[in-house]
């Protein structure tokens, strides 16, 4: 039944052309031996991206037309398993050819959602104070190149109460691959993980199916009932890479040789995204490294305009400005009673701290209310923003209050006088 | 009629080309039939014989050859009874029945009636022999605390017709013929209380437009004191991500004083819209009682429902905001994000290989947005009602940078912009609005002589800040240092809001004027301090006295006592 044509027409970049009829938008193929889908149909030319690259493709390669989508094998034996982005295992187990799903499915009906309520706890006190992490929160980590964000994300991975962890790993450094292993295996989080990993040296393709496999695998463990993390490392590799496509398929570019459509490519993954009634849920974290510590550039600006928030890793520390938990409104107002209010007062009195540190930077003699923003500064950045911190949000609460009370009078941290008086750790005067 | 079929020749992501025989007319709606399925797109081009079709649907598995039909028809919403509180997706599905009927995932090819099938009680306004016309009310039915007038189409042509026959009062199927319309020329056509109207034709069947000049209350300070918003007016919020454009619209679309809310939720987050979905039911409306959902309406096309749909939902909401106007109502139509509905003309103009504007937007982008906003107004119907739809739009400018071309081409056509701030932002300062680039052209609740001389007093006082920058504290004067804290005041007490506070979330307009009659007062006032650390400490103690204020309930003794004990406080340091 399976036709095969054998005639190429053209090969351009990873991108193929071939004479054929009856074939549908979007079926896979085999080109020689590797994979290939088609991207766009006119009249019977079919246009097919060839996996592993169109390098050594050859015009008289057999290509054979599948008849179905890109799928993945979806069982319980994923577990601890390691794939590339084609879904062949990299690890030496065997092939799993069993129950095969489509991957980059349809998406979830909005009226079928729930809103999310559960805290995901991560012991990192500018996380769980500051920016709470929610089940079913999708959220990037913006970082410049050089940043721990690889470690932190298996930190938080191997801190959160979760039932799988999926990680998807587009163009990774191999070393940064084996650490990943390395950490999972000895954090003994390993026989609840599955991994699709690309790395840097895999052709380019490839890893444009890493999420898609990733987010079609965790949407099934959701279904059964499962929490599900999903990590996306690095998003900026997987747009580049989109682009590359998007060049040689001679589409107009939007910005910066970006397509068009980033903001949907992008958003179609992260919507994924979702807490099911009745089920599991899935929680998203990816990395998004800015190429030139630039935020503006297209692709963490797409992912931001997407995602629930986003965590700044600079200077080896999560910035208190620009990182931001959408959700955290839905938990954080049932963990402590003034979690909120010490949450937005102690950030406007360290915005406070930023100016004073600017003019005492410039020469200008510091006033009293200036030493004392200073000194408050500088507590907070050693006792909470350091990010070798790792306490309960209890205790970082506590930790809260105990450097206000060091550092201010009470009706200088603008927080209510309510709750000044319940929590305030010295005796007050009146 | 006999209908135009076609077959696929091309498809390129979610642009098909189709070869058709007979007449096609440019956006018409036509199906493609894959398996089983049959998949809505919009013919957008024709060139040379081929239409090119826009899909509002995944377009995986489609193949060369396969069939097309055309509607003749072009792209509509059905307008009745029982539009408010339903959910839609941006071609006006239910979404709940659709999960009913699917579950979890969105499946394509699924169309459900718009319009719930039930009976409604109907009263007949028109009788046999009378004359009407597009847009004339034949009866009304009362849908939750409005009456739904049922009229007659708004794409009837001609003047000529009149009633035939109505159905006396009475319950009626929502689809069943109530009434029957004759022309001169013998013509019959059967009217139920479900009318068609094409998205892309604004409902023009009104006396006249009128000037907005009447405040839509938001109930929140900046807004209604200092960037008025107007029944029937248009305004933008655009703002970098995080600036808090969302959280903006959702205070608006609570605390709007409008007859009815639509929320187009276009091309953003999915989780969004389910805390509209959530939270709406269990919240009452202040003014009727009853629960908010029962006015709105949610059109929701999120970012990873197909894009085509995308540009379709902002016409599907305005369109149904149109409608509720022909009943004399005040329409609040919030979309969130213009930007998304900007990017999926890009797409599919890229797809078209049109010749690219700036940033690769099409070259229509500024006319679209224009008409888009004009389709707000306040207007005086034929019975001499007035009914308005007001617009306010959020725009997500690329890299928070407000000279980028979807921006600009939305403040050429606003009354009012919002924008927000990303210093702000990330300083807790909410909402992020920037007083000082923001502006509004609609009279607002205060006296307007007195918001100016606040703001500048902000306008001075940020100049202070920054020349302290530059010259330090020490160079200041007391006097420009006071300015300096007066301005501060006046942003930390009034400007910012906390809308997570369950008082301080929704300010009622006495309670505005009241609070700014305070607070002008100790802004006009001198002081008798000198020393920066006493200065520093009056302003601190005096904010926190305002922000205790914000958490009295209006019109109780602990508000007015709060009030006394301020007025007292800073009189206290007042020079005489």
């Amino acid at each position: 039944m399976q036709k095969v044509y054998t005639k190429i027409e053209s090969i351009v970049g990873n991108v193929i052309t071939v004479r054929a009829d009856g074939i549908r938008n979007g079926d896979l193929a085999l080109v020689g031996d590797s994979y290939a889908n088609v991207i766009k149909l006119d009249r019977d030319m079919v246009s097919l991206q060839v996996f592993a690259g169109a390098q050594g493709v050859s015009t008289n390669d057999p290509v054979r037309f599948l008849g179905r989508p890109m799928q993945v094998s979806f069982s319980e034996h994923l577990l601890g398993r390691i794939f590339n982005g084609a879904g062949v295992p990299r690890d030496n187990g065997p092939a799993l050819k069993d129950n095969m799903i489509d991957i980059g499915g349809p998406s979830f009906n909005p009226a079928k959602r729930i809103v999310p309520k559960k805290m995901i706890r991560t012991g990192i006190p500018m996380i769980d104070l500051f920016n709470t992490l929610v089940e079913s929160q999708k959220l990037p980590i913006f970082s410049v190149s050089g940043e721990p964000y690889n470690q932190l994300l298996a930190r938080i991975a191997l801190q959160a109460e979760v039932d799988v962890i999926v990680l998807g790993g587009m163009g990774l450094k191999y070393d940064d691959y084996l650490s990943f292993k390395d950490t999972l295996e000895k954090g003994g989080a390993m026989s609840h993980t599955v991994m699709f990993i690309h790395t840097a040296a895999d052709p380019t393709v490839e890893s444009t199916l890493v999420p898609d496999m990733s987010l079609a695998v965790a949407e099934q463990f959701a279904l059964e009932g499962k929490k599900v993390l999903v990590l996306l490392t690095d998003m900026t590799s997987y747009c580049d890479a989109q682009k590359e496509l998007a060049i040689t398929m001679e589409q107009v570019p939007s910005n910066r040789g970006y397509p068009g459509d980033l903001y949907s490519m992008l958003a179609s993954r992260y919507e994924k995204a979702v807490a099911i009634e009745g089920a599991g849920s899935i929680t998203i974290l990816g990395v998004t490294t800015m190429p030139g510590d630039d935020v503006t550039h297209p692709v963490p600006d797409n992912t931001g305009y997407i995602t629930e928030g986003q965590f700044y890793l600079k200077n080896g520390h999560i910035e208190p400005f620009g990182s931001l938990s959408r959700l955290k409104q839905n938990v954080n107002g049932k963990t402590r009673d003034d979690h909120r209010a010490l949450m937005d007062g102690m950030i406007k009195l360290y915005a406070q701290y930023k100016e004073s540190l600017e003019k005492k930077s410039m020469g200008f003699t510091m006033s009293a209310w200036d030493d004392k923003l200073l000194k408050y500064g500088e507590m907070f950045e050693s006792k909470l923003m350091d990010l070798s911190v790792n306490i309960p949000l209890e205790a970082a609460l506590d930790l809260g209050w105990e450097i206000l009370a060091d550092c201010f009078e009470p009706n200088e941290t603008g927080l209510k006088t309510s709750l000044i008086k319940e929590r305030w750790p010295k005796t007050l005067d009146d | 009629m006999e209908t135009v079929t076609g077959h696929v020749t091309g498809i390129n992501s979610n642009l098909a080309n189709v070869s058709f025989e007979g007449a096609v007319r440019k956006n018409e709606v036509g199906y493609i039939l894959v398996d089983d399925k049959r998949l809505k797109g919009e013919v957008i081009r024709i060139t040379n014989g081929v239409a090119s079709m826009q899909i509002y649907e995944m377009s995986n598995g489609i193949k060369i050859g396969d069939p097309v039909e055309f509607t003749g028809e072009l792209m509509s919403v059905d307008l009745g009874p029982g539009i408010l509180t339903q959910i839609y997706d941006g071609l006006q599905n239910p979404l709940p029945e659709l999960a009913e009927k699917c579950g979890f995932f969105l499946q394509r090819g699924v169309y459900l009636d718009a319009i719930p099938n039930k009976d409604w009680e109907f009263t007949p306004v028109a009788k046999v022999g009378d004359s009407v016309s597009a847009g004339d009310t034949i009866g009304t039915v009362p849908e939750g605390i409005f009456t739904h007038r049922i009229m007659v189409p708004f794409t009837l042509k001609g003047s000529d017709w009149t009633v035939k026959s109505i159905k006396e009062k009475g319950s009626y199927n929502v689809r069943s013929t109530i009434c029957v319309i004759a022309n001169g020329a013998g013509e019959e056509k059967e009217l139920s209380m479900v009318i068609t109207q094409p998205v892309k034709q604004p409902i023009s069947c009104y006396e006249e437009r009128l000037k907005p000049d009447e405040p839509l209350i938001m109930k929140l300070r900046c807004v209604d004191a200092f960037l008025p918003v107007a029944k029937g007016g248009t305004f933008c919020v655009p703002g970098p991500f995080g600036a808090g454009k969302t959280v903006l619209q959702h205070m608006e679309a609570k605390n709007g004083e409008a007859d009815i809310v639509i929320i187009a939720a276009c091309g953003e987050r999915a989780g969004e819209v389910v805390e509209v979905l959530t939270e709406f039911p269990e919240l009452d409306d202040p003014r009727t009682g009853r629960s908010l959902m029962e006015r709105t309406v949610i059109i929701c096309n999120t970012s990873s429902m197909p894009v085509a749909a995308r540009e379709a939902s902002c016409y599907t909401a305005v369109t149904i905001a149109e409608y509720y106007r022909q009943m004399g109502l005040n329409v609040l139509l919030l979309a969130d994000s213009t930007s998304r509905w900007a990017q999926a003309m890009r797409e599919m103009s890229g797809r078209l290989e049109e010749i690219p504007g700036e940033e690769a937007f099409p070259a229509y982008l500024e006319s679209t947005i224009a008409s888009f906003y004009e389709r707000a107004g306040k207007v005086r119907l034929k019975d001499g009602s007035i009914g308005s739809v007001t617009i306010g739009g959020t725009v997500s400018p690329a890299g928070g940078n407000f000279e980028e071309p979807v921006t600009q081409a939305t403040l050429k056509v606003v009354g009012a912009f919002h924008g927000l701030s990303r210093e702000r932002s990330d300083a807790r300062k909410y909402p992020a609005i920037d007083p000082m680039e923001s502006w509004s052209k609609y009279p607002g609740i205060i006296d307007m002589d007195l918001v100016e001389k606040a703001r500048g007093i902000l306008r001075r006082s940020i100049e202070i800040n920054q020349m302290m920058k530059v010259i330090g504290e020490e160079g200041t004067t007391a006097e420009d240092y006071i300015t300096y804290q007066k301005g501060e005041l006046l942003d930390a007490v009034y400007l910012q809001q906390n809308s997570f506070d369950p008082i301080d979330a929704a300010c009622l307009p006495e309670r505005q004027r009241i609070e700014f009659d305070v607070l002008y007062e100790a802004l006009m006032l001198k002081y008798d301090l000198e020393d920066k650390d006493e200065i520093r400490s009056f302003f601190n103690q005096l904010r926190q006295e305002f922000l205790d204020w914000h958490g009295t309930v209006f019109e109780t003794p602990e508000f007015e006592a709060q009030k006394n004990k301020i007025t007292d406080f800073f009189k206290s340091k007042a020079l005489a």
